[in-house]
């Protein structure tokens, strides 16, 4: 660039920034509105006209985490003050606490979590690892149709998940996986393979193969150099490769919703069937999004250099 | 004596000497993934190509008849499947082109340098990280005739923006273009920073216009990567299907990728969904052709 700017130039570039700022906000409303009704009493999160500043409390989070009933009459002063903060606020809505015993009886909500939680992990942890091994087998040896057969494994990942989903859901009815973890794990490890493939052949390609040729001579195996010197050089790239497989898994929706029901069910099938008939509880609907997203928020984050490759297959350099 | 023999070898062989061949590992590595890959795509694919001449349905227990070709027969009669295309269609065209825009604009904005870039930069991408189906239900709230927020902020009143037919299919493209601009903005922005500044300075020299700089010079150049992005959303879009079944049960919303499913898991119709998916593939995959192939012109640049 020119070390003399225009003034028009500057003023240019000043405009340019302020309508950045602008479209940043009008990107992030969204968001926020999830974040800040997940803090909203019950009441104010259908208000008319629509609130922005409010006190923020964690109820909807306690609700989202116990099962409640509605209260037939006022609650009875002593039981009211003998209970603890968390169970006042829901008095407060109007609502009890449902209890067997002394136990506090949980909502659904955490179990769909862990389900969420495990395949997406269980799945990462394949996908990757057997991506990892076979992209370090097309970057470094030669196989005959080698572009033909990178097509056909990225081709996997562009199938529409419902055309799938039919003659999967046929053959795991018959071998009994349907609403099964180990059903959805293989489903989202078929799902990821081919983007773990590719990703990791972009970063191995990178590693130079003199880095192995020089263990080699120094007596290593082919394999010990690929476990001491290649895989610890790809680190960085494993573990873009992982988060990206498990953001997917994490977000998956159509396989949960046709593979499972009640059982495996995952968070994001969940959270929808939850808005039923009537009005719905936007509050805890949007607690347990806020708590669904925040890990995908945090990853996006710690993400932000191999975006685009992610996003790309591997395709794209940045 | 072998050490000696031995260091006539490249390293490959004298590594392979002391253990498994290069070969070995080779298809260790790879032959796994393949056939998984196989057995998890590629034989249910076989699978429903055998039920998709067949009107076999899975929640009867009655035996099933071979009909040969009447399945892909009347669904490309049947004018509620071309309406699911046309739907489909009009969502891709208007979602897609939404995107490029937006995601297109944003990088041209985002191109220079100013404090916070890379936090803005990272803010602007949360959409796209996020469940399409969670996303679609948290618009619901948005599209609220009576308290949602978008229809207070542009003073609409109570417009229905999902249960009015005419309005459904674009309520869910203007989500989609929320979460997915992001998308082409990575993209673009990959694309604009590779244009050599040379190019830039000379045209300062020579007192080229803003417009003239853009079209012959950025445009041209950042168009392989704008065509990735177009053939990659494009193909998203048309397998749309968990945004836009959250969101709105409206017909004039009801895309192809929704059809099939409720064709398969509602009607049970389970012989004439493996057909009706059948055509979807092959949709896709000359969709999917025409992206390995650009993929493949912009790698050789």
């Amino acid at each position: 660039m020119a070390a003399v700017r225009t003034s028009s130039e500057v003023a240019l570039n000043r405009i340019a920034i302020v309508a950045v700022l602008i479209a940043t906000l009008i990107f992030l409303a969204p968001i926020y509105w999830i974040a800040s009704t997940a803090f909203k009493p019950k009441e104010l999160a259908v208000s008319v006209p629509p609130t922005v500043l409010f006190e923020p409390e964690v109820t909807p989070f306690v609700r989202l985490f116990t099962k409640r009933v509605q209260m037939q009459k006022t609650v009875d002063p002593q039981v009211y003050e003998a209970a603890p903060w968390w169970e006042k606020r829901i008095y407060d809505g109007g609502e009890r606490v449902l209890k067997v015993g002394k136990d506090v009886q949980l909502s659904q909500y955490p179990d769909r979590f862990m389900n969420s939680l495990i395949v997406a992990v269980i799945s990462t942890v394949l996908a990757v690892g057997m991506g990892t091994f076979t992209a370090y087998g097309f970057s470094r040896f030669k196989i005959a149709g080698e572009a033909d057969l990178l097509f056909f494994i990225l081709s996997t990942r562009m199938l529409p998940p419902v055309v799938v989903a039919i003659p999967m859901f046929l053959m795991y009815r018959a071998v009994g996986l349907n609403d099964s973890h180990i059903g959805l794990i293989i489903l989202y490890v078929a799902f990821n393979l081919s983007f773990s493939v590719w990703l990791m052949k972009g970063f191995m390609d990178e590693i130079p193969k003199e880095y192995e040729e020089a263990a080699l001579v120094d007596g290593y195996t082919r394999m010990q150099a690929f476990f001491k010197i290649v895989l610890p050089e790809a680190a960085t790239g494993i573990a873009a490769t992982a988060v990206f497989c498990f953001i997917t898994a994490w977000n998956e929706y159509a396989f949960a919703l046709i593979m499972t029901n009640r059982r495996a069910q995952t968070a994001p099938p969940f959270i929808p069937s939850q808005i039923g008939s009537g009005l719905p509880d936007w509050t805890t609907i949007a607690a347990g999004t806020f708590l669904f997203l925040l890990p995908v928020a945090i990853f996006t984050f710690l993400l932000r250099n191999h975006l685009l490759r992610g996003v790309t297959f591997g395709a794209i350099r940045k | 004596m072998a050490s000696v023999a031995l260091t006539h070898l490249d390293p490959a062989s004298r590594a392979a000497a002391r253990g498994w061949s290069d070969l070995t590992i080779r298809n260790m590595f790879i032959i796994p993934t393949l056939v998984f890959l196989i057995v998890f795509n590629i034989f249910p694919l076989i699978y429903s190509l055998g039920y998709s001449f067949t009107n076999f349905a899975a929640n009867r227990s009655e035996p099933w008849q071979f009909v040969g070709l009447q399945n892909y027969r009347e669904l490309l009669t049947d004018d509620h499947i071309w309406s699911n295309f046309v739907i489909t269609a009009k969502y891709v065209i208007v979602s897609v082109a939404g995107q490029m825009i937006v995601g297109f604009g944003l990088a041209l904005l985002l191109n220079r340098s100013f404090p916070m870039k890379g936090l803005i930069t990272t803010l602007l991408l949360l959409p796209m990280m996020m469940s399409a189906a969670v996303v679609g239900l948290f618009w619901q709230l948005l599209y609220s005739p009576s308290w949602g927020p978008i229809n207070y902020v542009f003073g609409l009143g109570d417009f229905a923006w999902l249960s009015n037919p005419d309005s459904a299919l674009y309520a869910v493209a203007i989500t989609d273009i929320w979460m997915w601009s992001p998308f082409v903005m990575l993209l673009s922005l990959a694309g604009l920073s590779a244009v050599p500044q040379h190019l830039y300075e000379a045209a300062a020299i020579d007192r080229a216009s803003w417009w003239y700089t853009f079209t012959r010079i950025t445009l041209p150049l950042v168009s392989p990567i704008l065509l990735i992005a177009l053939i990659f959303r494009t193909m998203e879009a048309f397998k749309t299907f968990d945004i836009a079944y959250t969101m709105t049960t409206q017909p004039t919303a009801e895309l192809i990728a929704i059809r099939l499913y409720k064709q398969a898991f509602q009607q049970w119709d389970t012989g004439k969904s493996c057909a009706l998916a059948y055509i979807v593939l092959i949709m896709v995959l000359a969709i999917t052709n025409l992206y390995v192939k650009y993929l493949n012109k912009v790698k050789e640049r």
